[in-house]
């Protein structure tokens, strides 16, 4: 049975929004990416609409992380090693921070070329780069530039839940789930947001429905991982910490948000189900307080 | 480099007059603690950015009238940052703000700490804490300004009962040896070395001898104490594992329409926008 004796390092409400737009951010590029590589021209619509969130999604994100630092004009620290006698990059592969700082700058540069060409593909000459970026990223180098910048989309909707578990925090450190855990809940929710941005548009229509039944997908892995995440917490006995308290009542609020896009891939949500606005709303409900009930219940 | 330095706390000698708290705070300028009363004599609470020696008080005075103590009516220890040799706040760290010194201790780089607080995260033992005023995080130094200036660090001068010793590390581990052979001698079964091997974090620059389980201590055992990388491996195969999934799943559910354009999905959702 695991024992700790650990402080918690008081990561809250920052890092609760930072870990829920890095996983919309990454989760939309990434689906607006598997649009772009592999589905049909009737999916361009969306694909851009994916691409257009992903990038002030993720700007948003270095400025929550660097208000969460006691040293907000350090933050290039992270980055740049200033330790007397040893300038030059900071990098530490094994640290999933120093990973996730440079995976975060390098996913931010691919979310704006590709904000860029989706703003000249929806007709908008006066977006900054006008057409270049649709010149650049066609044919063979787009796709590579496409699939790369997908890579790290799943990267960033993901690390953080790693970055947790590498620690010797009780719940966080007694899993190996939370990395993928966080993926598809991320994936979830992108699905569900960019659907309900679908129905704001007229040339979306056979692509909308496709993105709920994704988001089944996605919400049925998510459920197998929360299954698996317990039993990881019962085995090292710290399952009774993560349900104590109101802690339960958000996991069951959690597994109820669930049950829309579950319902809909079983094809029991009939039309009114899957069509509801209201089903992007739980979704992205529930991706919130999964993300809020394991930052908060490990350091309560 | 200079010689790895090292602190064995010998905490069946420890009295509890906290001499190394006091001490600790004068030399290196901490402030003082508000007065609180808690279990026992301790009005310290724990280690933080403040606070860079603790001395716990557990009381195992015994219920019932006895004979024999064997040394346990109170356990008394002068907790302090261990300094490990495999340190979980170095490893997370990242902006390198944490280092081993050249006395083979672990610092924190104040100017070039940035106050994220991973290291806290990390640290087994709970030492690290967070200053509000500072921005950064603090944790006992090893006095490494009168390291440099050749004197020793000020909890082990103070303490009045040589329970905190200091010197090269592998003189201390002759200490610790011949005093744990001296109380074994005694016929204490209870005494017990913990990091003085490499078992806890490839061996503790400043370690203990205990007079109960380390857990007792708020120090993890040897099962226990593990690093946070360990988690590296898991944590990624579990994303890729689940990237891998959740890219089949996208592409089987927007190519499921291109087999079936007209199907009743299609016909549902234009319905729905008719």
């Amino acid at each position: 049975m695991a024992e700790h004796f650990v402080k918690p390092p008081n990561w809250e409400w920052y890092i609760l929004g930072y870990f829920f737009l890095a996983g919309l951010a990454g989760g939309s590029y990434a689906i607006a990416a598997i649009l772009r590589l592999w589905g049909s021209p009737r999916d361009g619509a969306i694909a851009r609409i994916g691409f257009l969130i992903a990038f002030p999604l993720v700007i948003v994100c270095p400025i929550l992380l660097t208000l969460d630092l006691g040293q907000p004009g350090r933050f290039f620290h992270m980055l740049v090693s200033t330790t007397p006698g040893q300038s030059g990059l900071m990098f530490k592969y094994w640290s999933p921070m120093s990973v996730g700082s440079w995976a975060l700058l390098i996913f931010g540069f691919f979310a704006f070329i590709s904000f860029l060409e989706a703003l000249a593909l929806e007709q908008r000459p006066q977006a900054p780069g006008g057409t270049a970026p649709v010149s650049v990223l066609s044919g063979g180098f787009g796709r590579a530039f496409t699939f790369v910048g997908l890579l790290l989309g799943l990267f960033i909707a993901s690390y953080t839940g790693v970055l947790l578990s590498v620690s010797n925090q009780p719940i966080w450190s007694d899993t190996w789930t939370l990395g993928g855990l966080f993926l598809a809940s991320a994936l979830s929710g992108s699905a569900a947001l960019l659907s309900w941005l679908a129905r704001r548009r007229r040339d979306t229509e056979s692509t909308e429905r496709n993105l709920q039944e994704a988001d089944g997908y996605f919400a049925l892995l998510e459920l197998v991982l929360i299954v698996i995440f317990f039993i990881t917490l019962a085995a090292t006995g710290t399952i009774g910490r993560a349900l104590a308290g109101p802690w339960l009542l958000i996991w069951v609020l959690v597994l109820a948000s669930l049950i829309p896009p579950l319902l809909s891939l079983a094809g029991r949500g009939g039309r009114a189900a899957s069509t509801a606005a209201v089903v992007p709303v739980i979704v992205l409900i529930g991706v919130l307080l999964m993300r809020f009930v394991v930052i908060f219940s490990a350091q309560m | 480099m200079a010689e790895p330095v090292g602190f064995f706390t010998d905490t069946s000698i420890c009295i509890g007059c906290k001499a190394c708290e006091v001490a600790c705070k004068e030399w290196n300028q901490l402030p003082g603690n508000a007065p609180k009363f808690l279990d026992s004599f301790d009005n310290t609470g724990k280690l933080d950015s403040q606070n860079w020696r603790h001395v716990q008080f557990h009381d195992r005075v015994p219920e019932a009238p006895t004979v024999v103590g064997n040394g346990q009516a109170w356990l008394l220890m002068s907790d302090v940052c261990k300094h490990c040799q495999h340190a979980s706040c170095l490893e997370v760290c990242p902006t390198g703000a944490i280092v081993r010194t050249e006395f083979d201790t672990v610092f924190i780089q104040q100017d070039v700490c940035n106050g994220c607080r991973d290291c806290i995260s990390a640290c087994p033992y709970g030492v690290i804490g967070f200053s509000e005023q500072t921005g950064t995080v603090h944790k006992c130094t090893f006095c490494y300004d009168r390291l440099q200036a050749g004197k020793m660090p000020a909890c082990a001068q103070a303490c009045p009962t040589q329970s905190i010793q200091f010197g090269p590390l592998s003189e201390m581990q002759k200490r610790a040896d011949a005093r744990m052979a001296t109380l074994q001698a005694q016929g204490s079964t209870q005494a017990q070395l913990y990091g003085r091997d490499d078992k806890v974090y490839g061996g503790l620059n400043a370690f203990f001898l205990l007079m109960d389980k380390p857990e007792v201590y708020g120090l993890p055992n040897q099962q226990n104490a593990v690093l946070p990388r360990r988690n590296n491996v898991g944590g990624y195969l579990g994303i890729l594992v689940t990237a891998a999934l959740g890219m089949v799943a996208g592409v089987v559910a927007f190519r499921q329409r291109l087999d079936n354009g007209t199907g009743p999905r299609q016909a549902a959702s234009a319905g729905r926008k008719s």
